[in-house]
């Protein structure tokens, strides 16, 4: 494989551009653990939601330049204000609770929106062909490309550049940091805390929706594909550390360069080879590359 | 409900346990079969859950070690069962030590995202290694042993396994080393303090529970005659830990009621609607936010206090 250049430059595309389809998606899952502290098996249920939102909106529009850019949008929006609904009607009364009943809550939203979704989709298959605009393949001198996946590749640093600026550098960015060291602090110092976690719940899980509806042309869309992606976000965030933006970016990036190569280097075993990664990662480093030991989470 | 009262309850309950072949029919016998079985699994979790206060997201690992190791010893090598169950168990717990060893050095959150992480990795491993366990086709066909063909007698066996281990399990939680765990429960650093080696406790708690989900994944290989690779999924784990919030993890036995009202209601329920997952999600949902320490506690409400 290394022999042939084109090959070789072909797979490290691909694994780049899984990579940051995987990031767009886990970041809001990191941003929500490091504010709320809660990590959310829903979130995969969010992905898969905001892909058929894209699909019904490609469907409904119709062509295939402008609809799915509104299906995109369409799915970043229904799901920022869905999760704003679950966060202010239902999640909110949890959070001091065991770690135990969050979990359980959010499996609880896994089992009735995967079944939601199954009333209104049905069980069939559907796909997305690829925008116009980006659909060709274009000529990077050693090989042939997808436009689409090259859009990927650019997205994914462009919005974790994004988000970091935003947390950063912005007086929002520093309220959101600020909650994720002390909320009891950033609460006596005038910050309405419960706005805080609402707002980030529905920003991260419009991530979600907008990954999911990036994702579309990429995968075949069915019910269940969102218990084999929560368990990859898992691995992204536990990679990189619970609540981290750049860890996450590494996770994301890593587990697409396993995938594709393990794929290539030791077919059929790839699925393992992504445990054992992340195994090897938490025997060296317990709470991921990036991520702190919380105070009092271990001894 | 006085001490009394709850020894007769528990007697005329296993007398009607006993005798269910006699008038139950065939669909409540093994109806009945699976509950004993995922009743034993639930209480094998709850000695993580309530008594040592980790929130293990991978207890269908072992299980599913379990379930295959018997199947395999006993389909595959021909083993007997009487050698075959037993080193299912051993295989189950040996596997929960090497795990443990690793988890418990986290808790709260990381805990069970690292248990999760471990019972995905055996799931892929079950998945991926075709010629031993059948992959995604399931390993099927498992050799029962004569004595068990016959459905009633296999429930009489079941039951005696299942109420053995749960005895053992109770014994074990009244013992010093459970009172050790709910000290650990309550307050991990005092219990430091007066020199309890948490790490260690932890991970002998981890292997016990490991043990009696392989007694519980054992025989469930035998009565489903088949072991599939789903049973090691995460939302296999999912679905045990709620059995055990919904019985309630602060009662011994509150789990194994658990584990019997999610088989009745999902048998009811299938009868009306195919949507028995939202279903279930929708009384998650209201159990998590009205009666959080599960169905026991209903009962709490008309004893009187300390007759415990």
């Amino acid at each position: 494989m290394f022999a042939n250049p084109a090959f070789l430059f072909t797979q490290v595309l691909n694994a780049f551009s899984l990579g940051m389809n995987l990031f767009l998606i886990a970041v809001g899952l990191t941003l929500i653990f490091g504010v709320l502290r809660i990590v959310n098996f829903a979130h995969g249920a969010f992905f898969m939601l905001g892909a058929y939102i894209c699909y019904s909106t490609v469907q409904w529009v119709g062509g295939r330049g402008v609809a799915f850019w509104l299906g995109v949008a369409a799915a970043g929006v229904v799901l920022a204000l869905l999760a704003w609904g679950v966060e202010r009607g239902l999640l909110r009364r949890l959070y001091d609770r065991d770690p135990l009943t969050q979990l359980l809550f959010t499996f609880a939203l896994v089992l009735i929106l995967g079944d939601a979704a199954k009333m209104v989709w049905g069980t069939e298959q559907y796909s997305v062909p690829y925008p116009a605009g980006l659909d060709r393949a274009v000529d990077l001198g050693l090989v042939f490309y997808p436009r689409y996946l090259l859009f990927l590749c650019a997205a994914g640093p462009l919005v974790a550049l994004g988000l970091w600026f935003v947390l950063a550098r912005t007086r929002w960015g520093r309220i959101v940091r600020a909650a994720t060291q002390d909320r009891e602090m950033l609460s006596a110092l005038g910050v309405d805390v419960t706005r805080v976690y609402a707002a980030v719940f529905a920003a991260g899980s419009a991530l979600a929706g907008i990954g999911g509806a990036l994702a579309v042309p990429r995968l075949a869309l069915s019910p269940g594909m969102d218990a084999t992606l929560i368990v990859e976000c898992f691995i992204v965030v536990i990679i990189g550390g619970l609540g981290s933006l750049w860890g996450s970016f590494v996770g994301a990036l890593a587990l697409g360069f396993v995938t594709v190569f393990g794929a290539v280097l030791l077919p059929e075993w790839e699925i393992v080879l992504t445990y054992l990664l992340m195994l090897a990662v938490l025997l060296w480093r317990p709470w991921g590359l990036w991520g702190r030991p919380e105070a009092g989470a271990a001894e | 409900m006085s001490r009394r009262q709850r020894g007769l309850g528990l007697v005329l309950a296993l007398v009607a346990l006993l005798c269910l072949p006699l008038w139950g029919s065939r669909y409540l016998l093994d109806l009945s079969t699976e509950v004993a079985i995922f009743a034993l699994f639930a209480l094998s979790l709850n000695l993580l859950v309530g008594y040592a206060g980790d929130v293990s997201f991978g207890h269908a690992a072992y299980f599913a070690i379990g379930a295959y190791a018997n199947a395999i010893l006993l389909t595959s090598y021909e083993w007997p069962l009487a050698l075959s169950l037993p080193a299912a168990v051993l295989l189950s717990a040996t596997a929960a030590l090497f795990i443990g060893y690793f988890c418990v050095r986290l808790s709260a959150i990381y805990f069970a995202m690292l248990t999760l992480a471990f019972a995905m990795l055996v799931w892929s491993i079950a998945f991926k290694w075709r010629g031993l366990t059948g992959g995604d086709d399931g390993f099927i066909g498992v050799r029962l042993p004569a004595f068990l063909e016959h459905r009633t007698a296999f429930f009489y066996f079941t039951l005696a396994v299942v109420l053995v281990s749960a005895v053992l399990l109770r014994r074990i939680c009244r013992s010093a080393f459970g009172h050790t765990l709910l000290a650990l429960r309550e307050n991990r650093l005092r219990a430091e303090f007066v020199g309890i080696d948490s790490r260690r406790v932890r991970l002998l708690a981890f292997v016990v529970a490991g043990g009696f989900a392989g007694v519980a994944g054992g025989l469930f290989a035998l009565y489903n005659r088949g072991v599939f690779v789903e049973s090691a999924f995460w939302t296999e784990s999912a679905r045990v830990l709620i059995m055990v919030l919904l019985g309630g993890m602060y009662s011994f036995f509150g789990p194994a009621l658990g584990a019997a009202v999610l088989y009745v209601l999902e048998a009811l329920i299938n009868q009306y609607t195919e949507y028995w997952p939202a279903v279930l999600g929708l009384i998650l949902l209201g159990i998590l936010l009205f009666l959080p320490e599960g169905l026991v506690s209903l009962g709490r409400r008309w004893r009187t206090p300390g007759d415990d």
